[in-house]
C-alpha cells in the first residue's frame, strides 16, 4: 500500500514523500455507498436530529467569543508556520520529549505504526490494553493488529465502546456511534456487554451508568494504555488529551505504560500556541466552552502516572500531503468535526459512505490526499461545494478550494476529457463562443419552441446514453430564443 | 536509513517549493477586563452542574457527610478543622483500589480560569499526584479568589508545562448518546468547589 507519491519536487534523488494505508480508502465509490446510506430512514432521521443539536450549541458558545476570528486566524498561521518547519519541530520534539524520560518511535506507515504498539505491548507482558479515543489508532487499524497479534484492545470512550460492542467502525470524528440512537445503544449493550443490568434502559444516563460500571473494574487493573493526542508540543515534549468522561483520565493516569501515538502534523511550536487552540476546540467540536477534562504530561512523571512513556510519530501519507502546496492546509486539521456537522452532505449520507475513518467535508480533502488521489478519486466529489465547511472551520482550511483542486487531479473518463478541451477551445476566443451559441439557438429553436408549448418549459427531460447521465438528476435547458447581449441591445 | 531519518527526509523533500516565513497575528484577547471574574467563574461552574459554595466554613457542612477522605500530604490542617471521619493521606501513595473505595478527596489547585469554568491541577501545593483527584467519585477542590484568572492566555502564564496538568470543567460528562450531554460517566460524578477569599 506504501508506495512513493508523485515527487513535485523536482530534487530527483531525494527521498520521496510516501502514500499511507490503514482504514482511509472507499471501499466504494462514494455515491454507491451514499445511495445505500440514503435508503436508510432510520440512519437519516439520527443524523439529522443530532447534527442539528450540535450545531445550535456550537453556534451559540462560538457566538459569545468577540475574538473569535483572530483566534481562527492566529489557529490557522500557527498550523501553517508548523507545516513549515514540520522537521525542525519534530526534531525538537523529540529530544524535549526525550528529555523528560519518554521514549520516541517513528512509523513511515499504518503498517509500522501497529508493529511498534504491539512490540511495546509485549515487552511490558501485558495481553491486553486499555484504549482512549484516537483517530490515529483508527487509522491505522490498530485494534485489528493487536487483536492478531493476540491482545485485546478495550475502547474506554463511550461511543468508541458502542461501535466496537456492536461490531461496527466509526461514523464521526467525535462521536463514532452518532449513527445509533438510545435505543439502539440499548439494544447492543444489552446483547453485548455481559455485566448489563437486566432492565437497563435508555435514558442517556442509564447507559453511562452502564458504561462505567462496565470499564472500572479494567481501569484500575490495566498495565497499558494507548491514546493518541490532539496536541504535541515541540518546545517541551508535552502530549495533550482533550476529553470528556475521564476514561482519558484513567488511561493517562493509573497503568504503568502508556503509548500515544501521533501523526506527524500534531505538533505545536510551543506551549503558549495552546491558549489559541484550546480555545478554539472544544467550542467547535462539542459545542462547550470547555471539555471537562484536558490532560497534559511531558515524559515521565516520578511517582505520578505511567512511569513507561512511549511516543510514536506516524507519517502514514502525511508527507504527501505536505508536498502539495494547495493541499497542504489539510494537515491543520485538530479534528473538531464541526465541518462534518455543517455539511448537508454528511448529514444525509453519514460517515460510513466515506468508506475512511475521516468522514465529511476534512475526509473529502483528507483521505484522498493521504492515499493519492487515484485511490479515492470519488471523495473529492462528495461535496456540493456550499462552502459552509470552511466558515466553521477554526483554521480557516479552505475546504472548498482543495475539493476543486483534487477534482482536477482525479482522473476522469476520456470522453468527457475531451468535450472538456472543445469546450475550452470554444470559451477561450469570445468569437467563436458567440457563433457556437448562435448555431445552438438556431438548431434547437423549432425543439425549443415545441417543448415549450408541451410542457411550459424549454427543456429537455430524457437524453440517449451517454447524456442521459446528465438528465437522470436534472433537466437539460436548451437555449434561449435571445441572448442577454440581444435583449439588451433592443431596449 | 531509519524510519526515524527516512521520514524527515520526505518531509524535507515535500517543502520543496520553500514555503515562506508565516507571522502569527495574535489580536485575540489576552487579559480579560470585565471586574466581576469570580461571579462569571460560578456562573460557569454551575451551568456545568458543578455546586458551588463560598467560604473555608463551608467545608465542615460537607465533609460532615463524608466518612472516608482521601487528601494529598500537603493539605492544610484548617481546612479539616473539625472533621471526625477517617482521613485517608496519600503516603504512601493510595493505590487505585484504595482510592476508589474512599467517599471522597479534598484538594485545592494551581489556577482557574472564570471564562471557561476550568479549573486547573498541575500536582503543585494542596494538589497531589493526578490519580488522587481522578479515582474517588467526589472531589471537592478549595479555589482561592486570588487564583482566577479571566482567561485562557492568562492561565497558561501560571503554569509549567512540564508539570502534569489536569484542566476540569465540571464534572465527568459524555455526549455521545444523541450529542445530549449527561454528567457522570468515569470521572468524579459529583464536582464540589470551595472558592474562599485569599
Amino acid at each position: 500500500m506504501n508506495r512513493p507519491a508523485v515527487d513535485r519536487s523536482g530534487t530527483g534523488g531525494a527521498v520521496a514523500p510516501a502514500t499511507g494505508g490503514g482504514r482511509i480508502r472507499t471501499p466504494l465509490p462514494f455515491p454507491t455507498m451514499a445511495a445505500r446510506a440514503v435508503a436508510d430512514t432510520q440512519l437519516r432521521a439520527n443524523l439529522h436530529r443530532a447534527t442539528r443539536t450540535i450545531r445550535a450549541k456550537r453556534a451559540r458558545v462560538v457566538d459569545e467569543v468577540p475574538d473569535w476570528q483572530a483566534l481562527r486566524d492566529a489557529g490557522a498561521a500557527i498550523k501553517a508556520d508548523v507545516q513549515r518547519r514540520l522537521p525542525e519541530l519534530l526534531e525538537q520534539f523529540e529530544a524535549s520529549a526525550t528529555a523528560a524520560g519518554a521514549t520516541v518511535h517513528w512509523a513511515r506507515d499504518a503498517a509500522e505504526a501497529c508493529r511498534i504498539v504491539v512490540e511495546l505491548t509485549r515487552a511490558a507482558g501485558a495481553e491486553e490494553v486499555v484504549k482512549v479515543k484516537s483517530m490515529a489508532t483508527q487509522e491505522i487499524e490498530l485494534n485489528e493488529a493487536l487483536e492478531a497479534a493476540g491482545i485485546a484492545a478495550y475502547e474506554t470512550d463511550l461511543a468508541e465502546l458502542i461501535v466496537q460492542l456492536g461490531e461496527d467502525t466509526p461514523s464521526h470524528i467525535l462521536v463514532p456511534a452518532i449513527h445509533y440512537n438510545r435505543a439502539q445503544i440499548r439494544e447492543i449493550f444489552q446483547r453485548r456487554m455481559p455485566d448489563a443490568p437486566a432492565d437497563l434502559g435508555d435514558e442517556p444516563s442509564a447507559l453511562a451508568e452502564a458504561a462505567r460500571a462496565h470499564l472500572r473494574r479494567r481501569f484500575l487493573s490495566a498495565r497499558v494504555a494507548v491514546s493518541g493526542a490532539n496536541f504535541a508540543i515541540a518546545d517541551t515534549g508535552t502530549l495533550v488529551v482533550v476529553e470528556s468522561e475521564g476514561n482519558g483520565r484513567m488511561c493517562l493516569t493509573l497503568p504503568e505504560t502508556l503509548i500515544s501515538v501521533v501523526g506527524v502534523e500534531k505538533l505545536l511550536p510551543t506551549f503558549t500556541d495552546l491558549e489559541v487552540f484550546l480555545q478554539l476546540l472544544p467550542r467547535s467540536s462539542t459545542g462547550e466552552r470547555m471539555n471537562p477534562y484536558t490532560s497534559m504530561w511531558t515524559g515521565v512523571t516520578p511517582d505520578d502516572g505511567p512511569q513507561d512513556v512511549h511516543v510514536v510519530l506516524v507519517d502514514n501519507g502525511r508527507s504527501a500531503v505536505l508536498a502539495d502546496p494547495v493541499g497542504r492546509p489539510a494537515l491543520s486539521c485538530i479534528r473538531c468535526s464541526a465541518c462534518l456537522n455543517v455539511c448537508p452532505v454528511y448529514e444525509r449520507a453519514g460517515g460510513h459512505a466515506y468508506g475512511s475513518v475521516y468522514p465529511g467535508p476534512i475526509g473529502a480533502i483528507l483521505s484522498p490526499q493521504l492515499t493519492g488521489v487515484a485511490d479515492n478519486a470519488s471523495l473529492p466529489y462528495a461535496s456540493t461545494l456550499c462552502g459552509a465547511c470552511y466558515d466553521a472551520c477554526p483554521v480557516k482550511i479552505n475546504i472548498p478550494e482543495i475539493l476543486v483542486h483534487l477534482r482536477q487531479q482525479a482522473p476522469h473518463p476520456v470522453a468527457e476529457k475531451a468535450t472538456m478541451r472543445v469546450l475550452a477551445w470554444v470559451m477561450r476566443s469570445p468569437r467563436r463562443w458567440a457563433a457556437v451559441l448562435r448555431l445552438a439557438r438556431v438548431g434547437a429553436g423549432p425543439l425549443g419552441a415545441y417543448r415549450e408549448r408541451r410542457s411550459g418549459a424549454r427543456t429537455l427531460r430524457r437524453l440517449p446514453w451517454p447524456a442521459s447521465a446528465w438528465t437522470r438528476s436534472r433537466d437539460l435547458p436548451l437555449p434561449a430564443p435571445q441572448t442577454f447581449r440581444e435583449w439588451w441591445e433592443k431596449q | 536509513m531509519t524510519a526515524r531519518d527516512e521520514i524527515l527526509a520526505r518531509l524535507r523533500t515535500a517543502l520543496a517549493d520553500g514555503p515562506p516565513p508565516v507571522e502569527v497575528p495574535r489580536r485575540y484577547r489576552r487579559v480579560d477586563d470585565r471586574p466581576d471574574l469570580v461571579e462569571v467563574l460560578i456562573d460557569r461552574l454551575v451551568d456545568y452542574r458543578a455546586v458551588v459554595h463560598r467560604g473555608i466554613g463551608a467545608l465542615t457542612g460537607l465533609l460532615a457527610e463524608v466518612d472516608r477522605l482521601a487528601v494529598p500530604t500537603d493539605l492544610p490542617a484548617d481546612w479539616l478543622a473539625g472533621y471526625a471521619g477517617q482521613v485517608r493521606r496519600d503516603a504512601p501513595p493510595l493505590s487505585p483500589a484504595e482510592l476508589d473505595v474512599v467517599d471522597a478527596v479534598l484538594t485545592g489547585c494551581a489556577v482557574a480560569v472564570a471564562d471557561t469554568g476550568t479549573i486547573i491541577l498541575d500536582a503543585g501545593p494542596t494538589q497531589g499526584r493526578r490519580a488522587l483527584s481522578l479515582v474517588p467519585d467526589r472531589h471537592i477542590c478549595v479555589v482561592r479568589t486570588d487564583q482566577v484568572v479571566g482567561l485562557l492566555p492568562e492561565a497558561l502564564t501560571r503554569l509549567d508545562p512540564r508539570a502534569p496538568q489536569t484542566w476540569i470543567s465540571g464534572p465527568s460528562a459524555t455526549s455521545d448518546i444523541e450529542l445530549n450531554r449527561v454528567e457522570g460517566v468515569h470521572g468524579p460524578r459529583r464536582l464540589e468547589v470551595v472558592l474562599v477569599e485569599a
